[in-house]
């Protein structure tokens, strides 16, 4: 696939943010995601074309980062943390069961190219242990069983939601975002869930404040 | 007396709407802003060093002394950048700030620019958290429409633009050089100091690196004034923070409190630490003060004050106040070793002790857990961290090595164990929050 016209516009649109080009690289890999499903040799050249970088230089960025993918993706990223905490938690438990009902090993697409799935580092959401992601969105609290349902309801097209987010969207949906083009869905889902909330919880009930400005 | 708790970040995240602007504009928000473009910028920079606000990213470095070393005299623009990467394994508190109350951080972050003369500014935040980034786009957005962002602000003359960044995965990409070599388009990999970022961060030009909590705290500071800040916590480690409970423990979550708070009374008001699904009691076994660079503590140090200088004179770091707890069903050997891969995993490559040494640290490690080594390889092990802390290039490293020798230091007869059984002793379906045969 080549990149169109409205895509080179878009990415010369991120790096106009920047005091300096180069800086919308990261997200102009997000974007080229977002439109070829992986960073394609297209897509490389086209960031290196809009910087004025050789394709090596950008090449040699987009394999630092895990998040750029070299191979097609499936519309629903599933991530398990498997980091030490929600590892203990049932991580473990949650990766080996999905792995195994998907038929898949860590990095691997369903044959229907729905699902990808990987195993992913501390996702900043430890209180919310064990976690899973999709597409970069949190899915707290899971089981195996309910993250069987959870893949489940994605491959057959069932909505769901993040926990504290939106109706879960497509991989490369998520990566325009990233790209910084807003989705309109800020508004969706809660403030916060429980866990965050604990301790202000526990405040209010007692009366607990900060004491009161110089 | 302060009380037990004291939300001031956290106090606005259960409002209805708390993400978006009119919620925030009801508690007073954006009003901190225009009392500090009242102020002269040295004022301000002042009221931030009376107060002590130290780094919430990990160091504690005191803040205002940070934003005093950029020279103003220095011709380049003066640039601030937001680090919300928030990747140290435990670490979970900047995140559920951005989701919440994303105008906390923004209004911090003019006031901090102003304060340092900066007329862009950038939040860095890690990519793999969409809705944080959706919220931020937004708020930023709103702030913008609202006249606290953009041309001549709240009319003062002052200008600041406000760049939402998403990284692409890499913890690395949080320690500060890396990050502004990552936002800069680059590799993330940490630079060379001195120069320090103060004078030559990104585009070679003087820049402020700050953690997310950091600089959410600020309005509160020009709000209430530096003596409320100083007034709380204890006489070096001033003020309040958030404190990250996870793991075995009833009630995990955010717990902002007054700096010097004890593992023991959060875990009072956590409800302790957690039964087993079949009711039974457990116990503590190890926890993480600051995250897993941290050296682990046990049950000996639930009455440390959790405070810069305690933690520290007890032989671990407060680091990003992440405390993970583990019971007596989690085999001490397996966390590290899954600690181990991770900073493996994250190795930026640039320094030969982390590149080389984390690899060679899994393959021992991996061999003891499999009860497969030998009682050298304790020895071995320690002298492997040897040759990386202090030895690496960068703090990431140096943190590789925390969960090792604190574990060896409290838990050596645990590693023997497995040696002696030819295998791990522990059931890991204890530790698990569910009754579920794994497949
Ligand atoms: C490997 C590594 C990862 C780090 N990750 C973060 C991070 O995610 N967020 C953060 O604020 N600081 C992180 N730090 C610390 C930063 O280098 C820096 O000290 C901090 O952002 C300064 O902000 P503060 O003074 O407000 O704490 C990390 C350091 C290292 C060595
Ligand atoms: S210590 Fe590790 S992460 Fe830091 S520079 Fe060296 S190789 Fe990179
Ligand atoms: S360990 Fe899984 S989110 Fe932190």
């Amino acid at each position: 696939m080549s990149i169109d016209q409205s895509t080179y516009d878009e990415l010369r649109e991120i790096a106009a943010r920047y005091p300096q080009a180069r800086s919308g690289l990261l997200p102009m890999l997000h974007l080229v995601q977002s439109v070829e499903g992986r960073v394609t040799p297209e897509g490389i050249q086209a960031c290196a074309d809009v910087l004025g970088l050789t394709e090596a230089e950008v090449s040699g960025v987009a394999t630092f980062y895990t998040m750029y993918k070299r191979r097609p993706v499936g519309d629903y990223l599933v991530g398990v943390c498997t980091n030490t905490l929600c590892a203990v938690m049932g991580g473990d438990a949650i990766f080996e069961r999905l792995k195994d009902h998907l038929d898949v090993g860590n990095d691997e697409t369903t044959a229907d190219g729905k699902i990808t799935l990987e195993h992913v580092e501390c996702n900043a959401a430890c209180d919310y242990a064990p976690v899973v992601m999709v597409n970069w969105e949190f899915v707290d609290n899971q089981t195996p069983s309910s993250a069987v349902e959870l893949v489940d309801d994605l491959r057959n097209g069932v909505e769901r939601h993040s926990t504290r987010g939106p109706r879960l969207c497509t991989w490369r949906q998520a990566e325009r975002v990233l790209a910084g083009f807003n989705d309109g869905l800020a508004d969706e889902g809660p403030s916060a869930g429980a866990p965050s909330l604990a301790g202000l919880t526990i405040a209010n009930e007692n009366d607990w404040k900060a004491p009161s400005g110089d | 007396m302060t009380d037990t708790l004291t939300p001031v970040l956290t106090a606005n995240w259960a409002d209805d709407r708390s993400w978006t602007l009119p919620s925030y504009a009801a508690r007073g928000g954006y009003a901190a802003l225009d009392k500090a473009l009242g102020m002269a910028p040295d004022e301000v920079i002042t009221a931030v060093k009376d107060a002590g606000l130290r780094g919430r990213g990990g160091a504690g470095f005191p803040t205002g002394m940070k934003w005093s070393f950029i020279p103003q005299d220095n011709p380049n623009p003066k640039y601030l950048v937001v680090n919300a990467d928030e990747s140290e394994p435990g670490t979970c508190k900047d995140i559920p700030l951005m989701m919440a109350s994303p105008h906390t951080l923004v209004e911090g972050v003019i006031i901090s620019s102003y304060a340092i003369r900066a007329k862009v500014a950038f939040i860095y935040v890690r990519g793999e958290v969409l809705h944080v980034i959706r919220r931020l786009q937004a708020a930023v957005a709103e702030a913008y429409a609202a006249g606290h962002l953009g041309q001549n602000i709240h009319g003062s003359g002052y200008d600041l633009d406000l760049v939402v960044h998403a990284g692409a995965g890499a913890y690395i990409c949080g320690e500060e050089t890396a990050l502004l070599d990552s936002l800069e388009g680059r590799r993330g990999q940490p630079r060379l100091r001195p120069p320090f970022p103060a004078v030559e961060g990104l585009y070679a030009s003087p820049t402020v690196i700050n953690n997310a909590e950091s600089i959410a705290s600020v309005p509160s500071i020009i709000a209430n004034g530096p003596g409320w800040f100083a007034g709380m916590g204890t006489e070096k480690s001033n003020g309040f923070g958030i404190f990250s409970l996870s793991g075995h423990v009833t009630r995990p979550g955010q717990y902002e409190a007054p700096l010097g708070i004890t593992l023991r009374q959060l875990l009072d008001l956590a409800g302790g630490v957690r039964e087993a699904p079949n009711g039974q009691a457990r116990e503590l076994k190890f926890w993480t003060p600051g995250g897993s660079s941290t050296p682990l503590f046990t049950a000996e140090h639930l009455d440390v004050p959790l405070d810069f200088e305690s933690v520290g004179a007890a032989g671990s770091m407060l680091g990003t106040r992440a405390l993970q707890i583990f019971d007596e069903t989690v085999c001490v050997v397996r966390a590290v070793l899954r600690w181990t891969e991770f900073y493996k995993h994250e190795s930026c490559g640039k320094c030969t002790p982390c590149r080389e040494g984390t690899w060679w640290l899994v393959q021992v490690l991996a061999r003891l857990e499999a009860g497969q080594g030998s009682a050298e390889d304790l020895d071995l092990l320690l002298d492997q961290c040897d040759n990386i802390l202090g030895r690496s290039f960068c703090a990431l490293g140096d943190g590789a090595t925390s969960p090792i020798t604190s574990s060896i230091k409290y838990f050596r007869d645990e590693y023997l164990a497995h040696l002696e059984q030819g295998g791990c002793p522990f059931d890991p379906a204890k530790s698990t929050l569910f009754e579920e045969v794994p497949a």
